[in-house]
Order: structure tokens, then sequence, then C-alpha cells
């Protein structure tokens, strides 16, 4: 009984710190990727995370790839006149020496054609290409419909 | 002598520059609100999700905070329905007085979808309302609001929308009290209302 509460605790404690460890790939550094759940498969999802370029030389995110959706890309929310629209984005700059972040009401990974819903508590995998430092791939943790930030120590929305 | 002169002119006209400033700061910041919404009454007539007709009559005495949106919008509308979730939450026993409404701008594909499961996701006080074009084309002018279809071939069923974010308080007596713009945290918004309920 006590391990398997223990074990218990272990997969409960192990999980958000998944999507909420630093994965590196090159120059890059990305974290803190979350999505919000959906309610049923019909809808789009959505992806945030933050990305840090630590080396000297540009880079941007130029798709995002995952099994859970058949149309994954990347949008851009653009509020100009008081009209919000999100139009398909080619890509997103990481410049460097600097932190750039798909976050709410503005770049954002859209997951179109959802193989199945989002549930609160699910995480899944999401592939980042980037122009110069290649694929890397993290661990999106999905959490409540109207979260705001992703839920890890010292985080950024 | 002549650099003294010199200096009053400059401080005359800092004076003055500063009066203007301020008098445009003044100007600027009030004539908008105050005299072109004075008696703005926004209204609308629209089916909720078990199709009864709703319109502004309906909760007369209670402060309206009314959003356009649908539901296919993974990324704005998710933001403001929470930051409106949490304000009915921290409003506590005045949350009675305030009622929260969603209207469709897709209404068609959001009543597909299911629009009551939705908001009700975000909070249960959240009232969703979906007309037909016409209904929801009346009451998006009577707001004084945009949105637009926009064919997308790379979107579910082709198109997206785009829409005015902002969220709307609409006073007990149906006038138009204020917009908080897209963003606004849940915080500023309950400041603004408690004080009015
Ligand atoms: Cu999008």
């Amino acid at each position: 009984m006590k391990r398997v509460i223990l074990a218990t605790l272990v997969v409960f404690a192990a999980m958000p710190a998944l999507a909420c460890e630093t994965v590196r790939v090159g120059d890059i550094e990305v974290e803190h990727a979350w999505s919000r759940a959906t309610i049923g498969a019909d809808r789009p999802g959505v992806v945030y995370l933050s990305i840090r370029n630590t080396g000297s030389t540009d880079d941007a995110l130029i798709g995002v790839a995952t099994p859970i959706a058949g149309m994954p890309m990347l949008h851009e929310t653009v509020v100009s006149d008081g009209i919000a629209s999100m139009p398909h984005t080619m890509s997103m700059p990481v410049p460097a020496g600097q932190t750039a972040a798909l976050a709410p009401g503005g770049f954002h990974g859209m997951l179109m054609g959802l193989t199945q819903a989002l549930k609160k508590g699910d995480s899944f995998p999401l592939t980042l290409t980037f122009e110069t430092a290649g694929d890397v791939t993290v661990t999106v943790e999905v959490l409540g419909m109207g979260a705001k930030e992703a839920e890890c120590p010292n985080a950024q929305p | 002598m002549r650099l003294t002169r010199l200096q009053k002119i400059l401080w005359a006209a800092a004076g003055v520059a500063a009066l203007a400033y301020g008098a445009l700061m003044v100007f600027s910041d009030r004539a908008p609100v105050s005299v072109a919404e004075a008696a703005f009454r926004p209204t609308f007539s629209l089916p909720d999700a078990e199709g009864r007709l709703r319109t502004p009559a309906d909760f007369a005495g209670k402060h309206l905070l009314v959003f356009f949106g649908f539901t296919n919008c993974p990324d704005v509308c998710p933001t403001t329905l929470a930051e409106v979730a949490q304000v009915m939450d921290d409003l506590g026993e005045e949350a009675e007085n305030v009622q929260p409404l969603f209207i469709s701008v897709d209404p068609e594909r959001d009543r597909r979808l299911g629009l009551a499961a939705f908001t009700a996701a975000f909070h249960p006080t959240i009232l969703a309302l979906a007309g037909d074009t016409e209904q929801t084309r009346a009451a998006a002018e009577s707001f004084k609001i945009f949105f637009e279809r926009q064919d997308d071939a790379a979107a579910p069923d082709g198109y997206m929308m785009s829409h005015s974010p902002a969220l709307y308080l609409i006073g007990p007596d149906g006038d138009w009290l204020r917009q908080f713009t897209y963003g606004t945290p849940a915080a500023d918004i309950l400041a603004d209302l408690q004080p009015r309920l």
C-alpha cells in the first residue's frame, strides 16, 4: 500500500516537470510548453511556450508538428484598429540573445484537425523546427480551458 | 540684461506650452467618452442555447459584461472568457448583479459544435447567445462592433473569423458604460465594476 502511494506521488511529481523542463537544441532553449483543454476534437487546440536564443546568430521558428493534430500551424493573433484576427504566419523571429514566446494574444501554435480531445492533465509531444538550430521535441502539458499561463515555478505566460 | 529678457520670454513660452498641453490632455481625455457615448443603449434580440429569444429587457437591473466571439477561437476568446470567469468568482455575492454574455459571431457553426458547453466550461453564469445572420448583424451594428468571415483554405471549414475582441460593460438601465480592451486583467475589470454595484 505504501509503495503504491509512493509510486503515485512520483508519477504526479514527474508530470509537470516534463512540460516545465528546459529542452535545448544548438543555441535554442525551449520551456513552459502548455496547451488548453478542448471540448471534443472538432475545435482547434493551441500551444504556447517560451524560446530563448542564447547564441549570437538570429534564428526563427518555422514550423510545428505533433502526432495529435492533422494540421498544426503557426498563427499570430493581430489586434489592429480594435479588430482581432489570426493569420497563418510562416515564421516567428527568435533574435540572438533574446526570448520569444508563443503566448496568449500573440504568436501561437494552432492545432487543427485534432485526433482526440485535449484533456486537462494530458501531455503530448510537439516538434519545433528552427531555421538554424533544426528540430527539437518538447512535451506540452494540457491545462484547463481557462488557463492563462504555464503552471511552472517562475513561469512566464 | 538681454540674456535675462530672453530667459523671461523662454520661461513664458514654456509656461504657455505647458498650459496648452495640459488643456489638450484634459479635453482629449474627456470628450470622446462622456459626450459621444452618453445615451448610447446598444440592443440585441438573440436566442440562447434553448432557443429562447433574449433581449436587454431580460437583464434589467443587472450589469452586463458582453463579449462577441466564436468558439472555434483557441487564443483570444478563452483568454477573455477566463478573465470574465475570474471576475465572476471574485465578485462573490455581488455576482448575482452581473450577467456575462457571449454573443457568437459565428452562430451556425457554434450551434453545431455546442455553444453552452463551451461557455459553461469557463463559468456557469456565462450565457451564450447565437442568432441567425440577420440577428447577429443587427446586434453587432447596435454595439458598433466589427466582425467578418474571411475565407482561408487552410482553416477548419475553410474560413476564419476576425472580430472586435473587447469586453463591453452595460449598465442596469441598458446604458453603454465602457469597454475593456482585449487583455485587460480580471483585477482591473473587478476594480472598475465593484464600486458600480
Ligand atoms: Cu490561431
